[in-house]
C-alpha cells in the first residue's frame, strides 16, 4: 500500500511540471510586451532604460531559464501583484477560496444525498413509473445549460416569488454570522451547481445496482433465505456503492468547472468569477495563480479518488 | 429455467422471427423499433432544416431580418398578431424567433465541426497510443493526464482570452482540446482488441501496422465512436452556449443560443421570453443528442442486451 501510495504521488510530479509550463506560457504567449504596456506614455523613456527594466525582470535571460525562475517563485506562493489591484494575487486567491469551497461542498453534498439514493430506489424500482421518472432525469440532468437553469431559477424565486435572494452570499449590512441568511444564499447556486451531478450519480447507481443484483453472490443471498432489505442493504449495496468513489474525480473537476459559470449568474465571490473577471482583464498574474491553484487541488484530488478506490474495492492491483 | 421458457414462447416474440444478421443491420433492426431514439433523431433533424433553411423563413415567413432593429417596438411580448414577435423582441427589437433560427445555424455547427475536428485528433491518438503502447502510450497519457489537470473551462477561458474570440478560434479550440475523453476510451479497447487472433493472424500474412490499425481495429471500435459522437457534439453546444454567455464565445452581432442569454440576463426582469427561448433550445437539442446517444449504444453494444 506504501509503495502504491509513493507511486501515485511521483506520478503527480510529472503532471504538475507540464500544468505548469501550459501555465507559464499563457503569459509568454499573450500578445504585447509587458514593459512597453507599463511604461506606455513615459516620455523620456530610451532604448537603455527598456533593456534595464529587462534585465531587471529576468526577461533577457533564455525562456526555460525564465521559467525556472517563475516556477521557484510559485512553489514558494509567489505569482506577482495583481496588474489591477496591486496586491499579492496568490493571497488574493486564498482570500476567495473559501466561499468557492463553500458552494462546491455544499453542492457535493446535495449530490450525494439526492443523486445515490434516486439511483439505488431506480434500479430497487426498475420498470416502474418512478425508475421511467429517474431515468429521464438522469438524462435530462446532463442536457439542461446549468447557468441557464440558474437565471430560470432566479426569475422563478427572486424575481416572481421574492422567496429567495438572487445575488451575493449574504445580504449586504447584514450580521456576518446569520447562518439562515447564508443558506438563503447558498441554496439556489448549490442546487444549479449540484445538477450534472446527481444526474450523473442517478445514472451511475442504476447501472450498477442493477449489475450487482443480477450477480450470482445476491441469488445465493436469496437462497439462503435473507430478507429483501438484508439482502439489498448488506450485500447488494455495499458494491454497488463502489462507482460512488470513482466518479468522485470527475464530479470533483466538473464542480470546479461549472462553479465559475454558476459564480458568474449568481455574482458568488469566489474563485471562478475572480479568475473570470482577472481573464477579461488580462491581469496574468492572478489567472496563473489561479490556474496552477486550481489544478493542482485537482491532480491532488484524482490522486485521493485512486487511492480511495484501492481502499474500498480489494480488488484493485496495488502493485 | 428460465432459457427453456423462453425458447418455448420464442416463436410468439417478434426477437425471434428476425434472421440473424451482421452487427449494423441488427443495430438497425434495433433503432427501428426503439422510438424514442427515433423521435429524438427526427427532432434534431428538424432543428438542423430550420436553422439551415433560417434566410428563407426570415424572408418568406417572417419578413424580417436577424440583425434588423425597431426601437418602436422593444420589449414585444410573445404573440400571434405579428409573426416576427412570434417569440417577442429584444431591448432593441429584433425579433427573437428570426435570431434563434441563425443562432440555431451557429450551434450546432460548432458542435458537429468541432466535434468531428475531436473525433479525428481523438481516435488517430487512441489509435496509435493503444497500438504501439511503450513510449508513445507514455507520452500520450502524460498529455491527457496534464489537460485534464486543468479544470476545462479554465483552460478555455484563458485561450479565449488570450486570441480574439469568434466562431473560428472557438471551433479550434474547443476541438483540439476535448480529445481527451475519446482517445482514453478508444486506447482501452485497442488495447485490449491488439490481442486478439484476428490482429495476429493479419501480422502473419504480413499486414502492416498502419493496415492493421485502420482496417482491422478501427472497425471494431467504429460503434462506439458514433455513440462518443453523439454525446461530444451534445456537451461542445453546452459548452459553446456557456463561453458565448461569458462573452468568450460567438461574437455579437453574429447570433448564437449562447450569447443571446448574454443580453437577456440585463433584461429578465422586463422580458423573461427572451431568456427562456434560447435556452429550451440548447437543452432539447442537447437532450436529443444525448438520446441518441443512449439509443445507438443500447443498439450497437451486444454486451448491453440485459438492461
Amino acid at each position: 500500500m506504501r509503495n502504491f501510495i509513493a507511486r501515485r504521488l511521483l506520478y503527480a510530479v510529472p503532471t504538475l511540471i507540464g500544468i505548469s509550463i501550459i501555465t507559464f506560457a499563457i503569459a509568454r504567449l499573450s500578445p504585447g510586451d509587458p514593459i512597453r504596456l507599463f511604461t506606455f506614455g513615459i516620455q523620456d523613456f530610451t532604448q537603455d532604460d527598456y533593456n534595464r527594466l529587462l534585465h531587471a525582470y529576468g526577461l533577457d535571460k533564455p525562456l526555460p531559464f525564465q521559467y525556472v525562475d517563475w516556477i521557484t517563485n510559485a512553489l514558494r506562493g509567489k505569482f506577482g501583484d495583481s496588474l489591477i489591484y496591486h496586491r499579492d494575487a496568490f493571497v488574493m486567491l486564498l482570500e476567495r477560496l473559501p466561499n468557492t469551497l463553500q458552494l462546491a461542498s455544499a453542492a457535493l453534498l446535495l449530490q450525494l444525498v439526492i443523486g445515490v439514493p434516486l439511483g439505488v430506489i431506480a434500479a430497487l424500482r426498475r420498470g416502474s413509473w418512478v425508475d421511467g421518472l429517474i431515468r429521464v432525469f438522469g438524462v435530462a440532468g446532463h442536457a439542461i445549460p446549468a447557468f441557464w437553469l440558474g437565471l430560470v431559477l432566479i426569475i422563478i424565486f427572486a424575481v416572481n416569488l421574492r422567496l429567495l435572494p438572487s445575488i451575493g452570499m449574504l445580504t449586504v449590512g447584514h450580521d456576518q454570522l446569520d447562518i439562515v441568511d447564508r443558506l438563503r444564499h447558498l441554496i439556489l447556486p448549490a442546487f444549479v451547481l449540484s445538477l450534472t451531478g446527481i444526474a450523473n450519480y442517478c445514472r451511475i447507481l442504476r447501472t450498477e445496482t442493477l449489475d450487482v443484483l443480477a450477480q450470482d453472490f445476491v441469488r445465493t443471498a436469496h437462497a439462503k433465505g435473507l430478507r429483501e432489505r438484508t439482502v439489498v442493504f448488506v450485500h447488494a449495496l455495499r458494491n454497488a456503492l463502489i462507482p460512488v468513489v470513482t466518479a468522485l474525480g470527475g464530479i470533483l473537476a466538473a464542480l470546479v468547472g461549472g462553479a465559475l459559470v454558476i459564480e458568474q449568474v449568481f455574482s458568488w465571490p469566489g474563485v471562478g468569477q475572480f479568475t473570470f473577471q482577472a481573464a477579461i482583464a488580462k491581469d496574468y498574474p492572478i489567472v496563473q495563480a489561479s490556474v496552477m491553484f486550481t489544478s493542482t487541488l485537482l491532480v491532488i484530488s484524482y490522486l485521493l479518488r485512486d487511492l480511495a478506490y484501492a481502499i474500498v474495492d480489494p480488488r484493485v492491483k496495488v502493485s | 429455467m428460465a432459457t427453456t421458457t423462453a425458447a418455448m414462447r420464442a416463436p410468439a416474440t417478434p426477437i425471434a422471427a428476425r434472421p440473424s444478421q451482421s452487427l449494423w443491420s441488427n443495430a438497425w433492426w434495433k433503432l427501428r423499433h426503439d422510438r424514442l431514439t427515433i423521435f429524438a433523431f427526427c427532432v434534431l433533424v428538424v432543428f438542423a432544416l430550420l436553422s439551415a433553411a433560417a434566410p428563407l423563413f426570415s424572408e418568406y415567413v417572417f419578413h424580417y431580418r436577424f440583425e434588423q432593429q425597431d426601437l418602436l417596438h422593444t420589449y414585444e411580448k410573445p404573440q400571434l398578431a405579428n409573426l416576427a414577435y412570434l417569440l417577442g423582441s429584444d431591448e432593441i427589437g429584433r425579433s427573437q424567433v428570426v435570431r434563434l433560427l441563425y443562432g440555431g445555424q451557429v450551434s450546432l455547427a460548432v458542435g458537429f465541426v468541432a466535434a468531428l475536428m475531436n473525433l479525428t485528433v481523438g481516435v488517430t491518438i487512441g489509435l496509435t497510443a493503444g497500438y504501439f503502447r511503450g513510449f508513445i502510450d507514455d507520452a500520450v497519457t502524460f498529455v491527457i493526464t496534464t489537460l485534464n489537470g486543468i479544470p476545462q473551462l479554465y483552460l478555455l477561458l484563458i485561450i479565449a482570452a488570450l486570441w480574439k474570440p469568434g466562431t473560428f478560434t472557438l471551433i479550434v479550440v474547443i476541438g483540439l482540446l476535448n480529445w481527451t475523453g475519446i482517445t482514453l476510451f478508444v486506447r482501452g479497447q485497442t488495447f485490449a482488441l491488439r490481442e486478439r487472433e484476428f490482429v495476429t493472424a493479419a501480422r502473419t500474412i504480413g499486414a502492416r501496422d498502419r493496415r492493421i490499425m485502420f482496417r482491422h481495429i478501427l472497425p471494431n471500435v467504429l460503434p462506439l465512436i458514433f455513440v462518443l459522437a453523439a454525446i461530444d457534439i451534445g456537451a461542445i453546444i453546452l459548452l459553446e452556449s456557456a463561453l458565448s454567455f461569458l462573452g468568450l464565445g460567438i461574437v455579437p452581432p453574429t447570433p448564437s443560443w449562447g450569447n443571446m442569454l448574454t443580453n437577456a440576463v440585463s433584461y429578465f426582469v422586463r422580458a423573461w421570453w427572451l431568456v427562456v427561448s434560447p435556452g429550451v433550445m440548447i437543452f432539447l437539442t442537447v437532450l436529443c443528442l444525448y438520446l441518441i446517444g443512449d439509443g445507438l449504444r443500447d443498439a450497437l453494444d451486444p454486451r448491453l442486451k440485459t438492461h
